[in-house]
């Protein structure tokens, strides 16, 4: 037995040396640095004062960063949970037992989104909805006159974007969990005469509740702790529309060379992430 | 019966609108990257060569790839060897510290790396580390490790111990068993798991962003960025190859893992974990 935990060391050492040094330490300093006023130049990056709860007293009397709650909250809720969460399931529930052709191509196309590199996904986008791009282009067909859409629409364009981005995942998520779905409990729910809505509703989705949860939690995180989709197709802006908790805290932190309070918000961006998660479990009554 | 038909029908044609639209941003991409005079509305290029020539010979964008090349490699490397050390004990051995390890690493998976890039970033200043590749990598692969034990302890589960004890009665160590029998038959994990963080670490825009600075330790990420953020949007074709170019990697990989990546997620997904 004694034996058993010196070899279990052995082969554990290597790898969570490593994230103790550059995860879990770094985890522990930004506790630490939340409390003090550094900075990234001048007097205070060398010498960091211990300044207590300073940094939170500004965070929450700061309305930027409440604008920026808000923010975070309206893009994880059309983006996430609604978008990819919703139509990532759609997508899965509509190829369930289609013809494979279709499944392979639709598969290909929704795929192109979630292969494509964050940076790359931001350029597209930015092409895609500029004054005189495609989506203009398109709509003009229909009568409809050009719309900046970056300024006029910049939440609802960086959604739209993040949920082309994302929603691949959530539905290979749903593919995989709807074909464990036995179609014996379906043919006996149609039997029994229920319509599409009540199967879905009192058959595949209950069956599905820990698939929901766990999917929900994995993009809610991704969402939640996303930078370079946004940064690169508004940078936060125009003024503060799309200037989500991470483009705040790189702001305050990397910009304004506030490092203890990019911390604090940063910690505070966790936060969000983790009462969300539970809240999932919690609402679906979720066993994970 | 015939009900069943319009829903099939109904369901047919929402799959192919919602495939169109997916897929169109991206085709403005490709042919844009082809176009002689590309601009920003969709349409059949002239096709012409001379934005992947330009993409091909540019100095600065040859030197990106290279360094995003090292840093997603390296970090793949070095996840995939360290991990599967790790997954043996964890699936393994019985060990009263294994569940609370366990939950640590789940927790760790939900980390945004936003709230550790300044203490990182402090680091990395104080070590005189920031503008290495090497420092980035060993970075990178440190936050990758917590999915990548998790993924490889599933793995390492569904193989019976039974094809371990034949080696052991052989005379092999836990190690060599490890080695030349567990590893090659989870052969398809450990391929997912690699091209998962090697895609991941490639198209990993905020740290290269945060902890690399001169022009000589750029990777594609940012080199794209600061194409289109400090020259607009000067030539949509030469931007469009390049980006092209970028994503070409992940796509023929995730072609090529295809259906094991299915698999891989029916475990994480559906079952119990």
């Amino acid at each position: 037995m004694r034996n058993q935990t010196r070899a279990a060391i052995l082969f554990l050492a290597p790898s969570f040396i490593l994230m103790l040094l550059f995860f879990v330490g770094p985890i522990l300093v930004a506790f630490f640095f939340a409390f003090t006023d550094m900075s990234l130049i001048g007097s205070t990056s060398t010498h960091i004062k211990f300044v207590g709860f300073k940094n939170f007293v500004t965070m929450f009397t700061d309305p930027n960063f409440r604008t920026s709650v808000i923010k975070t909250i309206i893009f994880l809720v059309g983006s996430a949970i609604i978008g990819q969460q919703i139509l990532g399931f759609l997508l899965a529930y509509l190829m369930k037992g289609r013809k494979v052709f279709i499944k392979r191509v639709v598969g290909v196309c929704v795929l192109a989104g979630w292969v494509t590199p964050t940076i790359v996904a931001a350029f597209i986008w930015i092409s895609y909805l500029n004054y005189e791009g495609t989506v203009n282009y398109i709509i003009s067909y229909f009568g409809v006159g050009a719309i900046s859409w970056l300024f006029a629409f910049p939440m609802i364009s960086i959604i739209f974007a993040n949920v082309w981005k994302g929603t691949a995942f959530s539905m290979m998520i749903f593919e995989a969990a709807l074909g464990d779905v036995s179609s014996d409990v379906e043919e006996a729910a149609l039997m029994d005469g229920a319509n599409g809505w009540q199967r879905l509703r009192y058959i595949i989705i209950p069956m599905l509740k820990n698939t929901i949860v766990t999917n929900m939690i994995l993009i809610t995180l991704q969402t939640i702790g996303g930078f370079g989709l946004i940064y690169g197709m508004t940078g936060g802006g125009p003024g503060m529309a799309t200037q989500i908790l991470p483009i705040f805290m790189y702001k305050q932190a990397f910009v304004g060379y506030q490092l203890g309070y990019g911390t604090a918000i940063a910690l505070f961006t966790m936060l969000i992430g983790i009462v969300a998660s539970l809240l999932y479990v919690k609402l679906l009554k979720s066993e994970i | 019966m015939r009900k069943s038909k319009t829903n099939a029908t109904a369901a047919y044609i929402v799959l192919i609108i919602a495939a169109v639209l997916f897929i169109l941003p991206f085709i403005w991409l490709i042919f844009a990257s082809f176009d002689s005079n590309a601009t920003l509305i969709i349409k059949l290029p002239k096709v012409t060569l001379n934005n992947f020539e330009y993409v091909f010979t540019n100095q600065q964008i040859l030197v990106s790839f290279l360094n995003g090349f090292l840093i997603s490699f390296g970090q793949a490397v070095i996840v995939v060897v360290f991990s599967v050390l790790a997954a043996y004990p964890l699936s393994r051995y019985k060990f009263k510290a294994k569940k609370p390890l366990m939950f640590s690493l789940l927790f760790l998976m939900g980390l945004p790396i936003i709230a550790v890039i300044v203490p990182v970033y402090q680091l990395f200043f104080f070590l005189k580390f920031t503008n290495s590749l090497l420092a980035t990598t060993v970075f990178m692969a440190s936050t990758g490790f917590p999915l990548a034990i998790w993924l490889m302890k599933n793995f390492m589960d569904s193989i019976p111990i039974e094809v371990e004890e034949a080696a052991w009665v052989d005379g092999a160590s836990k190690f060599k068993s490890l080695k030349s029998v567990i590893a090659p038959l989870m052969l398809p994990g450990i391929c997912m798991v690699f091209i998962f963080i090697f895609t991941g670490g490639w198209g990993n825009f905020f740290v290269p962003f945060i902890l690399l600075n001169s022009p000589d330790k750029m990777v594609p990420s940012v080199t794209i960025y600061q194409f289109f953020a400090q020259y607009g949007f000067i030539s949509y074709g030469k931007l469009a190859a390049f980006s092209l170019v970028y994503t070409l990697p992940p796509i023929v990989l995730f072609y090529v893992a295809q259906k094991h990546i299915s698999s891989g997620f029916r475990m994480g997904g559906a079952s119990k974990q």
